[in-house]
């Protein structure tokens, strides 16, 4: 019986395993691993590193990609980067967002407010497509979800445009990229040192706003992380205990036949 | 003897006269259970758990979710950011769907090897494989509710499928549609029966239950026994305690699941908004479903493709009449035993072609894998269950239990209970 | 024999035991349940409304929604405040001093919803210079107290203050 048991669970471990691997990492190059802070059972976003990755994704990103399931409160709300609430306020005026329509039928500006979405660098995904060469900048906000190998990905990909090898044909407006996939992008490197300066003065390397980006992204996929894996770690150590205590019950009730043969 | 039950006060007498709830609650507590089940048999509870999670938290979900293509990736993420406890109650309801599969599989996998569809519960067997339609059609349509890249073409490669019955085809598939391809009104009447479904699967349940207790449960070893004896014990609280220790362990696991890694057993295609210009580059159901992906895929023709996709299904429902053997549970046939392991394997090798693309090795390996599944119930079953010789089974459950030395005149070969 | 009643012991504790943890456990899933009902985070970002008042002469008034009901912001003339400081209590079918119903007298700023039944009452209508409710007649003042008709009481005040000269935060 017990061989039974251990043969049928070993068989569906491999299962599982062999499935999440195939359908996960087609991939042939593998990807540059990073020791993010929000991986693993305990994992909490790098607050600096959250604001420093806003910075980049204003400054670089917001002009072609669009982040719109994201609001301005969103970045003063715990688990995030936690900007005060008046630097929230301040970052949502700086915006000018469509209003409308007033009583006169039409539709107005005004400045931002905590309340609203991020604003879009195009009115929609076609004047997007246009504006980049036929190319789609994708909405950020669920990015790192949305990709195979998720925050290692994105920093892969980051950091990943070299040179082609000698005979790879690149067509115009297309550039290498070792992570992605058939090693072509239609987005040339967004990131050079020094393209930002930091608020906080930390050293703008390639590979420092790529980690800032990452990170800042991998919140935006997901804002109730650290939520996450705190009540986790809650609710395994709350069902052990239950599952042990239920375990000794169940002892105790079945003990009763096995002493009345 | 639970028919003759009077209730102990004025109130319960007077209510259970009118609507005997309580004859029924003490029939399922005293319910005679055989004693020598094992953790396999916890896994009907763990559904019944499953299915009334994935109810109440999809109910809830339902309050904020919007069922339009315009607004339904959006109204999700709304419900991740914005609704309190929301990213809980979705990845619950999204982890819950395929821990109810696991447990699906687990349970009737149980039923394959110890032959509890044999006579006298067939209907049970049947019923069951009901409810396994409907869960798997619930699945596909909850699947499609986010509308993201996944939702949205895999829909349209299920529904086309329909297009290869001959003569109406096409017309089925544009009233599946309710439109000239997967779209809005695709949407919204799957969110209709997406909610109605698991409400019909409960019904099925309920009727499933009813039909186990009419001869009682099969037991590992599968002999018939007599209710109440000293082989049995009642539900509560030996089996109550018991089911509810392996639920809580499954819980773990689920747990695990959902605030570690709740994506893990989906596919990331499915954060990506429904883009009917972009095919994804491989096209994959959830994984519960990809055996039977790699069945479809395994015919190069498509309509043979669907019958012998959906002829896998019903031919598990034909197996009560597939099988003879004298001896019910595969623990007294070892050469059988060989072959249900196979039939295993089998499965899981189908599950993982059913994720690769459908070309070479894989294409190969899917294609042995369909012929050996039919090949496994239409020929091997029957033909074995002809031919072996099964080993002695036991008189009775407490006698294996003592630990002593089976007595070969006590199994006769001529035995008309098992 | 003391084993029993010993084991008795033990017996109980293990079940009270999971009784307990079992109970905390199905109130801890409970909840969630129970929350994801109150308001989200989207609606308490929407559940206060500032308004600009710089553009509004004396004597006319703007109607904001705040948390899906109208609200009057009035810029009331000298005769107007006059006229509702004036009122003797006894007047009134619900006694309210305008001072209490205001924090700068030149500006009132109140739910525009009749205490009736619902219904918005009309501006510059009415016997007494304020509201008129078209539903079932009542009329308000200018201070949007019932003097006549079937409202109960008068228009309640939401809870607001003045962010700056020019601005109102409401709620």
């Amino acid at each position: 019986m017990c061989n039974l048991r251990a043969r049928f669970l070993i068989l569906f471990l491999i299962f599982f395993s062999i499935t999440f691997n195939s359908v996960r990492s087609e991939e042939k190059v593998k990807l540059l691993k990073i020791d993010w802070s929000f991986k693993g059972v305990t994992g909490k976003f790098d607050r600096a590193s959250l604001q420093r990755g806003y910075q980049v994704y204003t400054e670089v990103c917001a002009s072609c990609h669009s982040m719109n399931l994201v609001s301005y409160r969103n970045l003063g709300e715990k688990g995030g980067p936690e900007f005060s609430v008046e630097q929230v306020k301040a970052i949502a005026a700086n915006f000018e967002v469509e209003d409308g329509p007033n009583s006169d039928g039409e539709m107005f500006t005004r400045p931002g407010r905590p309340s609203d979405k991020f604003v879009s660098p195009y009115p929609n995904v076609q004047a997007a497509t246009a504006a980049n060469g036929g190319a789609y900048p994708p909405d950020m906000s669920v990015l790192v979800k949305a990709r195979k190998g998720g925050s290692d990905y994105i920093y892969s990909v980051l950091m990943g445009y070299e040179d082609p090898p000698a005979g790879f044909e690149l067509e115009d407006g297309v550039y290498y990229n070792k992570y992605m996939d058939g090693q072509k992008i239609k987005m040339s490197n967004p990131l050079s040192e020094g393209i930002v300066t930091y608020a906080d003065g930390t050293q703008t390397t390639q590979a420092q706003m790529a980690k800032d980006v990452t990170t800042f992204l991998t919140w935006t996929a997901e804002p109730h992380l650290e939520t996450r894996h705190k009540m986790g770690v809650k609710v395994i150590i709350f069902l052990t205990i239950f599952t042990l205590l239920v375990y000794l019950s169940m002892r105790r009730i079945w003990s009763r036949i096995d002493s009345e043969k | 003897m639970s028919e003759n039950y009077v209730p102990s006060s004025k109130f319960g007498k007077w209510f259970n006269d009118r609507l005997p709830l309580l004859t029924l609650s003490k029939h399922l507590t005293d319910y005679p259970t055989p004693k020598n089940l094992n953790y396999w048999w916890t896994f009907g509870g763990i559904l019944t758990f499953c299915l009334i999670s994935q109810i109440i938290t999809g109910i809830v979900l339902g309050m904020h979710y919007v069922a339009h293509a315009d607004m339904a990736f959006s109204s999700i993420e709304h419900i991740m950011r914005d609704v309190n406890y929301g990213w809980l109650i979705r990845y619950i309801h999204s982890n819950g769907a395929s821990m109810f599969f696991l447990a699906v599989y687990i349970h009737i996998f149980r039923s394959l090897f110890y032959g509890s569809y044999r006579s006298p519960r067939e209907i049970i067997w049947i019923l069951g494989m009901l409810i396994y339609l409907l869960m798997m059609a619930t699945a596909f349509m909850g699947y499609v509710l986010p509308w993201g890249q996944m939702s949205f073409w895999g829909a349209t490669v299920i529904t086309n499928l329909f297009s290869a019955i001959p003569l109406v085809g096409e017309s089925i598939v544009t009233w599946l549609w309710g439109g000239y391809s997967v779209d809005n009104p695709t949407l919204t009447r799957f969110f209709s029966l997406h909610y109605l479904f698991p409400f019909l699967i409960l019904g099925l349940v309920v009727l499933h239950i009813w039909a186990l207790h009419v001869p009682g449960n099969n037991n590992p070893i599968g002999i018939d026994i007599k209710k109440p004896s000293k082989d049995t014990v009642p539900f509560h609280p030996y089996i109550t305690i018991k089911d509810l220790f392996a639920l809580l362990i499954f819980m773990t696991i689920f747990a695990g699941f959902i605030f570690f890694a709740p994506n893990i057993l989906g596919h990331s295609d499915n954060y990506i908004e429904a883009n009917p210009l972009v095919t994804p580059k491989h096209i994959v159901p959830e994984w519960y479903l990809l055996p039977f992906y790699a069945i479809l895929r395994a015919v190069p023709d498509k309509l043979g493709g669907v019958v012998l996709m959906l002829g896998s299904i019903f031919i598990l429902m034909a197996l009560p009449w597939l099988d003879s053997s004298k001896v019910r549970s595969t623990v007294f046939r070892p050469l059988y035993k060989k072959f249900f392991w196979l039939l295993v394997i089998d499965v899981l090798a189908l599950g993982y072609v059913g994720a690769m693309p459908a070309e070479g090795l894989y294409l190969l390996i899917a294609r042995v894998g369909t012929i050996y599944y039919f090949a496994h119930f239409l020929i091997v079953l029957p033909v074995l269950s002809r031919i072996e010789k099964t080993e002695p089974v036991p008189l009775s459950i407490s006698e294996p239990v003592l630990g002593g030395m089976l007595k070969p005149e006590m199994a006769r070969s001529d035995r008309k209970d098992v | 024999m003391d084993k029993p009643e010993k084991k008795g012991n033990r017996r109980d504790f293990i079940f009270t035991a999971s009784y307990t943890v079992g109970a905390i456990g199905v109130g801890a899933t409970i909840w969630p349940l129970i929350d994801q009902m109150n308001p989200d985070s989207s609606v308490k970002a929407l559940a206060s409304t500032e308004v600009d008042i710089s553009q509004i002469e004396p004597g006319k008034s703007v109607t904001v929604l705040w948390r899906g009901k109208p609200v009057f912001i009035k810029r009331r003339t000298q005769e107007e405040i006059a006229e509702a400081q004036s009122v003797s209590l006894d007047d009134l079918p619900h006694p309210e001093k305008d001072q209490d119903r205001v924090k700068n007298p030149e500006w009132l700023v109140m739910l525009g919803i009749c205490t009736h039944l619902g219904c918005v009452p009309l501006s510059d209508k009415g016997e007494y210079n304020g509201w008129f409710c078209p539903c079932h007649g009542s009329h308000y003042d200018t201070s949007g107290r019932i003097r006549k008709g079937p409202a109960p009481t008068n228009m309640e005040i939401p809870k607001y203050a003045f962010v700056d000269d020019n601005t109102i935060k409401i709620g």
